[in-house]
């Protein structure tokens, strides 16, 4: 055996500033909360638009988590993400319908299973169609950018299409279920009952997406595999059935997402996911293609710019979050948590 | 008789887009040795380690990897076959933590502890930084963590493309001892260096490559010895170098 050489290092203390960089865009979220609470002025009405912030960020986590993976891991521009979160909500909502002796009860767990029993049937149904998708759309134009968006957009109309032949043209209007109607006070701010449910929900996927990115071996291999896919199938990991995994991943949440989405409107259309796919893109790029934290963190700072924005200046609410984009990527032109380094 | 070589190419040719890289090479790497590919800048050394793991395809020729025909297998297949690769760009993945870096190359399942004491009795810094995160690491550090994680399990065969580029002089002798304790244990190594020391060092046979195909074959200590024929075959006396 070799004996240590003479050149063994040390360890540095590292500086106050070296300990902050890897936090800031989490600051930024706890800044734009502050900055706020100085634009609005009135506590509750702050903290009412704080909390309705969070859970729009969330929804918006949850439908885009997916699309930042397969961006980031597949090097793949999906445009019809935005099909499995229309699906998601119309297949959500119809199980959702079919559980009426569950949704009106006015038993809470019955109300809640209710909601679970419909985001579990809609992860199903887009993990299944998300397969065939990668199958037949995806896979012959792995590598090619345009063909790319050229054919996942072709897919998402055709995906339209499909569930206006399947549910009709019209808008299907329906109520949460019972216990989740109406608001409750938290902090002396009046929040709707179905945000608490949707933050909490958000929580999760984030705890449950940190832990099996952080903490488990196709965790490992996907962050590896977002960074440098060749090295990763030098070491001997099929990457083609991870890419797979990933994509199948991917769509059951954006069909969590829709589900959800579908559940706090109330209201359903084919066109959903096409209208929410400008927002996704967005979170997905100040976020920092890749990255789940940063999809988070971007995540929240829309949904919170957004109800901020609204309030203060309801003709902004539009451009308030190409405004958000366009001052991050001029901060850091990868995004905030960028994993994706440029190929 | 001599054994079976662990890896043969036999007219390889392999094309980059429009251009045609290799053009025939043929080499074989014994059993057990080091087999340095040495050569001028552009002449196809790093496409032809490449070639062999995979990640470009060679459009003629073949490519047998302890009796198997590898020509067309994937790479995750190749590299599970038991072949390690150490690119020039040391493909460390920067945001994964020095453990995690090690952990994702032990395919075959949890990290072997006496294996990996070995590897930190090699490298002490990858003990030192095992929870930093890799993209932290100096150019040295990473080139070890890049080696040791070839290393972690066992193979026949090591792919190693310069590994003391620019590197200082007491990383280069670590990295050299390394390699040499990797020969011992009984691996083969296919090593393309420039630096002339640690391939003299090293070496057992070399292989030198003009234009997209291997012009010499034979032991490295005679290419070594003679100035006439470096100045024939590589336009220059790595004596000097």
């Amino acid at each position: 055996m070799t004996a240590a050489p003479e050149h063994t290092p040390t360890m540095v203390r590292r500086s106050v500033s070296e300990l902050i960089v890897p936090f800031t865009p989490f600051c930024l979220v706890i800044f734009l909360i502050c900055a706020g609470y100085l634009a609005i002025g009135i506590p509750s009405s702050w903290m009412t638009l704080t909390l309705s912030g969070l859970a729009m960020g969330m929804m918006y986590f949850i439908m885009s988590t997916g699309l930042t993976l397969v961006f980031g891991l597949m090097d793949v521009i999906n445009f019809g993400h935005g099909a499995f979160v229309s699906l998601g909500a119309f297949v959500g909502v119809t199980v959702l319908l079919q559980l009426g002796a569950f949704s009106e009860s006015p038993v809470l767990w019955q109300n809640i299973a209710a909601v679970l029993l419909s985001i579990c049937a809609a992860m199903a149904v887009c993990a299944a169609v998300g397969w065939g998708f990668e199958r037949l759309i995806v896979r012959p134009v792995y590598g090619s950018h345009l063909n790319q968006i050229l054919v996942t957009m072709g897919g998402l109309i055709v995906a339209e299409q499909l569930i206006i032949v399947f549910w009709g043209p019209e808008e299907i209007y329906f109520s949460r279920p019972e216990m989740l109607k109406g608001s409750t006070e938290i902090l002396g701010a009046t929040v709707e009952k179905f945000r608490v449910l949707v933050v909490s929900l958000g929580l999760a996927i984030f705890a449950i997406m940190r832990w099996v990115l952080r903490r488990t071996k196709i965790g490992l291999i996907v962050r590896a595999g977002v960074e440098d896919r060749e090295m990763v199938m030098a070491l001997g990991y099929r990457l083609r059935l991870v890419f797979v995994a990933v994509f199948i991943a991917g769509s059951a949440l954006a069909g969590f997402g829709g589900a959800v989405w579908g559940m706090y409107q109330e209201v359903i259309t084919a066109h959903m996911g096409n209208q929410a796919l400008i927002l996704i893109f967005i979170v997905v790029i100040i976020g920092g293609l890749g990255s789940v934290e940063g999809c988070f963190i971007g995540a929240l700072m829309v949904g919170l710019m957004q109800n901020y924005v609204a309030f203060l200046a309801p003709k902004f609410a539009l451009l308030s979050n190409i405004g958000l984009m366009v001052a991050i990527l001029m901060w850091r032109p990868m995004g905030m948590i960028p994993v994706v380094k440029a190929k | 008789m001599q054994s079976e070589p662990i890896l043969e190419l036999d007219g390889v040719y392999t094309d980059i887009g429009q251009y045609h890289i290799l053009r025939g090479v043929d080499l074989h790497v014994p059993r057990s040795t080091v087999t340095m590919l040495l050569g001028r800048n552009g002449v196809g050394k790093t496409t032809t380690l490449r070639s062999i793991i995979g990640h470009w395809r060679a459009r003629q020729g073949f490519i047998r990897y302890d009796g198997m025909d590898i020509t067309k297998m994937p790479t995750a297949e190749i590299a599970r076959a038991g072949i390690g690769y150490v690119p020039e760009q040391m493909g460390v993945f920067a945001d994964l933590t020095v453990e995690e870096n090690m952990r994702l190359a032990a395919v075959s399942g949890p990290i072997n502890s006496a294996r990996l004491d070995w590897i930190f009795s090699v490298f002490p810094a990858l003990k030192t930084f095992w929870f930093a995160p890799a993209g932290n690491l100096s150019g040295g550090q990473k080139q070890m963590l890049s080696i040791a994680r070839a290393m972690i399990e066992e193979r026949k065969l090591y792919l190693i493309d310069e590994p003391t580029k620019g590197l200082a002089p007491a990383i280069v002798s670590t990295m050299a001892r390394a390699l040499a304790d990797l020969k011992r244990q009984g691996a083969a190594i296919l090593l393309v260096e420039q630096n002339f020391a640690v391939a003299k060092a090293l070496g057992d046979f070399a292989d030198v490559m003009d234009d997209g195909h291997v012009i010499w074959s034979g032991a490295m200590s005679r290419l070594s010895e003679s100035d006439e024929l470096q100045q024939k075959l590589m336009g220059l006396s790595l004596a000097g170098n």
